[in-house]
């Protein structure tokens, strides 16, 4: 489902935040992407949702190459993949039911069915009571959980995380792991880069360590 | 279709909430667009008037030809005549020498004819044309001229002349005004809109993150543009309505003090559609390329 080969990436001003990955993730994989702070663990999934370009190597989602992807064909692109941003990147002026509708909004969907699927998104998360609320008066935990349940509201095949339990405590961090479980258990690949290297000793599942932009076996 | 449908009325409804949202700044700046849409729109039904109570003088234009002194009555009339029948001639009298001191004395000037041994005045044909554009005028003229027993042709013709040069400049001044002030439109709203797309850049850029297409993002601001050219050219209508009413009385006052009766026409309909139309066109256009080069900028990061 994802291939890379022989992967750099350059960011402007030399700096070289991932250098010659390959790596290879089956559909229905649940893969940890692990590493120190500023192991290029975020620029990685970048690259895989087509945020950032790849500086040479390629990369290949769903047998499309990401890296040569025209600018019209990239919002079609990224409907397929759920994201979870480490920034949350929420939209604070409206509530969490349009922040979760918003993504069936982009893709056309509207109305009664589209508020069916809100609902059910956020009740896979726990935050059916809250729909009518800002983002802002949400936990750090609970606004984790939005970002999730914006990203699987559309029901994509792929999942990028990037460190969706950083900041979380124990009991909540276990919440959201478990919620990621149950996604991979009907389907639905997974990647998810944190450095919380108890998490992945409780889940197992592979784990793809970085080092200093490179893939360490 | 329906989602379609539906997709427009959000953008649309979102359009309108965001000038909800700043209703002060909104209004002042569909003022400005207004004062740059009534400015040319003024200027231009002026003109329009202009032309008209120009049109309403012009057919008095007249020309005279005198003729030789040994050209007799015979001749005059015989001239008149052959000029009534020309295609761009409206009417052509002959005036004898004794009908030209009479009209003289009739103006008040008895105390110069009467002491005028002879009478001085030459036989003349008064030929009214029907054309009055400057270039018929002059063809006319040189015709008149040429014409057997014409001494000399006096046209009273150059203010004609000298108000159609004007109306050409005025008319290239709207035209340039237009232009100008159109960009300016434009430009107005392609800042307005500027400064919305930063205080939205935070939705947008998630939108583009989660698969939203330039069309989409692009949407809600083509409408704001739209309206707000809208609502200004509205603003200019009305101020020009406003404006040749206060000016209604006073060129009522000046036409009757010349004993004329001249009433000042506003805008009509299709000027206004038009008018409408195009601003609606200038602040869509404006919203664009305003949009279409912040969705570059946020791609870049
Ligand atoms: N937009 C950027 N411009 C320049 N350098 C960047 C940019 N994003 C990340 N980097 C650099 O690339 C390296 C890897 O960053 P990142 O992928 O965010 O690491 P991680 O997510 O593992 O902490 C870091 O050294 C970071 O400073
Ligand atoms: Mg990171």
């Amino acid at each position: 489902m994802i291939e890379l080969s022989g992967v750099t990436k350059r960011y402007p001003g030399g700096h070289e935040a991932l250098s010659d990955v390959n790596l290879t993730i089956g559909q229905g994989e649940l893969v940890f992407l692990t590493g120190h702070s500023g192991a290029g663990k975020s620029t990685l999934l970048k690259l895989v949702a087509a945020i950032e370009r790849p500086t040479t190597g390629n990369i290949i989602v769903n047998s499309q190459n990401v890296g040569r992807l025209k600018r019209a064909a990239l919002p079609f692109f990224r409907r397929n993949i759920g994201l979870i941003f480490q920034d949350h990147k929420l939209l604070y002026d409206r509530s969490v039911f349009d922040n979760v509708l918003l993504p069936l909004h982009i893709q056309g969907f509207t109305g009664h069915d589209a508020a069916k699927r809100v609902r059910a998104a956020l009740d896979k998360v726990s935050l059916l009571k809250k729909e009518k609320v800002r983002p802002i008066t949400l936990s750090g935990g609970e606004q984790q959980r939005l970002c999730i349940a914006r990203a699987i509201v559309s029901r994509p095949a792929l999942v990028l995380a990037d460190e969706p339990t950083a900041n979380l405590d124990e009991a909540y961090a276990r919440d959201i792991m478990d919620m990621f479980r149950a996604f991979n258990e009907v389907g639905v690949t997974l990647i998810i880069s944190t450095h919380d290297q108890s998490l992945i000793t409780r889940y197992g599942g592979r784990t793809v360590h970085l080092a200093y932009g490179k893939l360490v076996q | 279709m329906k989602a379609w449908l539906v997709h427009h009325l959000h953008s649309l409804r979102i359009a309108l909430r965001r000038f909800q949202s700043a209703p002060l700044a909104s209004l002042f700046t569909v003022l400005v667009i207004g004062v740059a849409v009534a400015l040319p729109a003024g200027l231009y039904m002026l003109l329009d008037n202009l032309d008209r109570a120009a049109g309403g003088i012009t057919p008095q234009a007249e020309i005279t030809v005198f003729l030789k002194r040994e050209a007799d009555a015979d001749r005059g009339q015989a001239l008149a005549r052959e000029l009534q029948a020309r295609a761009d001639v409206a009417s052509a009298r002959f005036v004898s020498k004794q009908e030209g001191i009479d009209k003289l004395v009739a103006a008040g000037l008895s105390d110069i004819t009467a002491g005028l041994p002879d009478n001085p005045l030459p036989h003349a044909v008064v030929v009214t044309p029907r054309d009055t554009s400057p270039a018929a005028l002059q063809a006319l003229g040189e015709h008149l001229a040429q014409s057997e027993g014409a001494e000399r042709v006096l046209m009273d013709t150059e203010w004609i002349k000298r108000l159609s040069a004007l109306m050409d400049l005025g008319r290239d001044l709207v035209f340039m005004l237009s232009v100008l002030l159109g960009l300016a439109l434009a430009a107005i709203t392609a800042n307005t809109i500027r400064l919305q797309i930063y205080a939205q850049r935070d939705e947008i850029e998630v939108a583009r993150l989660i698969g939203a297409t330039d069309r989409f993002v692009r949407r809600p601001f083509l409408y704001f543009g739209g309206i707000q050219g809208l609502a200004g050219g509205l603003t200019g209508g009305a101020l020009v309505a406003l404006g040749s009413r206060l000016l209604e009385r006073s060129v009522e006052q000046v036409a009757t003090a010349y004993g004329a009766e001249f009433v000042l026409s506003g805008i009509d309909l299709p000027t206004l559609l038009a008018l409408l139309a195009l601003s609606t066109a200038l602040g869509w256009l404006g919203a664009y390329f305003s949009v279409g080069q912040a969705l570059r900028q946020v791609e870049q990061g």
